[in-house]
């Protein structure tokens, strides 16, 4: 059976936490991978420098949603120095699951908008 | 060499995959291989890897400008590749087959060369929404160029060319071109270029037929279909990657202005002009892929010895075969035509799973099959989808292969909890 698709990525992916969108937000971020048409919006609300609120929105394959899922779970509460310093390998860490290289966009670009968001930084997280 | 399947009625595409070295690989930690991908490229044979190794270790040298032994038979094994590609698609000489790259070249080839000498503003490019974006970007570059204008023709829900449009088109009486795919990638639909390429005629309109996903599946007559231009790629049809071929019709190509310079085009060279070689050279501006052309040759060989109707028979059988598994799946819905026009290609979806978590999971089974939007976004636009997933048949595919793939399915319907 297929290690990438566990229950708890598939759990996420069937109930997603924190999904939706947030009227009003401080930040908001949306993007798409061109690859595959995997699409996150994330919006952020902040109180004094921590992630008061977070909400994300979108739609693709169970990677890239699940991630974006179990994201908002790390990061809710976090301040924005600490999303600053998630890596890449901290997320695929949380996700727990052997991603190829294939895939590796779909599971990172619930950071990508998340940094975006937060601090303005449009890259594909190291 | 093994000459059985020549004599055998019964094509057997078991015994056939013994000749394809990867398909007797591993793969995801230990499973065996069920390559479901052709469409995208075809595995070798082996007689066509050893076709690569015997050139560099006994024939290589530059073609065309040594008078040495070896850089004669370069060239000899050169021309009869060039030879053996022309009897495959009966073009009336092998000079109107140009070594390219790929089908991608080709295209381009036409629309910079002959678009360029021959477009200009108010004409129109007939396409489809059927094309890959390689038979629809080159002419968006060389039609704003030139000012000329795009027209598509749409399909039916079944994904079948709606010819009434094209009559439509060419009623204005201002279509240069009209630009088309034999077989659909993505929904394996054939089209009926023969009657394409009468209504094109009729109107005073040249006619470019997309080869890439018809010459490795079916027999390709260019003079019956009474095509102008016929591009295809080698690494679909049992080739290697790098060499491709675009048949034109000699007097187009030779009114053509040359698309790349360079040495071995040329006739005469002085500081302020140049005068052009002859067909095919014109057009094939300095060293070619020579061991790629000739080990296409030899795939070539291949292909006839199995005979393209066989070939055509398996791939048809096949898809039938698999059309009738995948339907019985719930949640699966097939896109493309139902009938004889239709290639060895299964375009699906399965409930609202997303086809690359179905290409993910179908991956760690050891099955390879594509998911995206096949390089037809237009299309995928057209028919509602962001993506399908797509398996796609040759000739070493068997029954197994499909049992396989619908065992894998029905793994994705479990994790996933489509309902029925
Ligand atoms: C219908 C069609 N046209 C063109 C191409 C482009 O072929 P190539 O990448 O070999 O140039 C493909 C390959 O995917 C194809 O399926």
């Amino acid at each position: 059976m297929s290690d990438l698709y566990r229950e708890h990525i598939l759990d996420h992916y069937r109930n997603p936490r924190n999904y939706g969108t947030l009227e009003p937000h401080d930040r908001s971020f949306e993007d798409s991978n061109p690859l595959c048409g995997d699409r996150v919006r994330i919006d952020l609300r902040l109180d004094n420098g921590t992630i008061a609120d977070i909400a994300f929105s979108g739609r693709g394959c169970a990677i890239s949603q699940a991630s974006a899922s179990i994201l908002t779970e790390m990061v809710k509460g976090q301040s924005l120095d600490f999303v600053k310093a998630l890596t890449a390998d901290d997320l695929l860490d949380e996700l727990g699951i052997p991603i190829s290289p294939a895939r590796r966009k779909c599971a990172l670009l619930s950071l990508k908008v998340l940094k975006a968001a937060a601090y303005g930084l449009n890259e594909w997280p190291e | 060499m093994s000459t059985l399947h020549a004599h055998t009625r019964q094509f057997d595409a078991r015994a056939l995959r013994e000749e394809f070295p990867i398909l007797q690989r591993l793969v995801r930690g230990g499973k065996p291989l069920i390559y479901l991908d052709s469409a995208a490229t075809s595995q070798k044979p082996a007689a066509v890897i050893q076709a690569l190794e015997d050139f560099y270790r006994t024939t290589n040298a530059n073609i065309h400008r040594g008078v040495y032994e070896l850089s004669e038979a370069a060239t000899l094994a050169y021309d009869q590749a060039r030879a053996k590609v022309a009897r495959l698609i009966n073009a009336p000489d092998p000079r109107e087959c140009i070594f390219v790259r790929n089908t991608t070249e080709a295209i381009n080839l036409v629309a910079q060369s002959w678009g360029r000498a021959n477009l200009g503003p108010g004409d129109i490019v007939v396409l489809s929404l059927l094309e890959h974006h390689s038979n629809i970007v080159p002419w968006q570059l060389i039609a704003r160029e030139r000012g000329a204008e795009l027209r598509y023709i749409d399909i039916d829900e079944s994904g079948r060319l709606l010819l009434e449009q094209l009559d439509e088109y060419l009623a204005s009486g201002r279509v240069k071109l009209v630009s088309v795919t034999h077989v659909s990638n993505a929904l394996g639909t054939i089209t009926p270029v023969a009657e394409i390429v009468e209504r094109a005629h009729a109107a005073g309109a040249v006619v470019l037929v997309d080869g890439a996903q018809s010459v490795p599946h079916l027999p390709v007559d260019v003079q019956a279909l009474g095509v102008d231009f016929y591009a295809f790629s080698g690494h679909k049809m049992l080739g290697p990657m790098g060499i491709g071929v675009l048949y034109g019709r000699r007097e187009l190509l030779e009114a053509m202005p040359p698309f790349l310079g360079g040495g071995d085009m040329i006739r005469t060279v002085t500081l302020e002009e140049s005068t052009w070689a002859d067909l095919p050279a014109k057009f094939e501006a300095g060293t070619p892929s020579v061991a790629d052309a000739v080990a296409l040759g030899v795939a070539v060989d291949y292909l006839q010895r199995l005979s393209m109707p066989a070939i055509r028979q398996h791939e048809m059988e096949l898809v039938r075969y698999a059309l009738a598994r995948l339907d019985e799946i719930p949640g699966v819905t097939l896109y493309g035509p139902v009938g004889e026009d239709r290639s060895g290609v299964v375009s699906f979806t399965l409930g609202d799973v997303h086809p690359h978590d179905i290409a993910g999971i179908l991956d760690s089974e050891g099955i390879a099959i594509r998911a995206g939007h096949h390089c037809a976004q237009p299309l995928m636009r057209r028919l509602g989808v962001v993506a399908t997933a797509r398996a796609s048949v040759y000739l070493y595919n068997t029954e197994e292969d499909i049992d396989r793939l619908v065992d894998a399915l029905l793994i994705v319907r479990q994790l996933f909890n489509i309902e029925d």
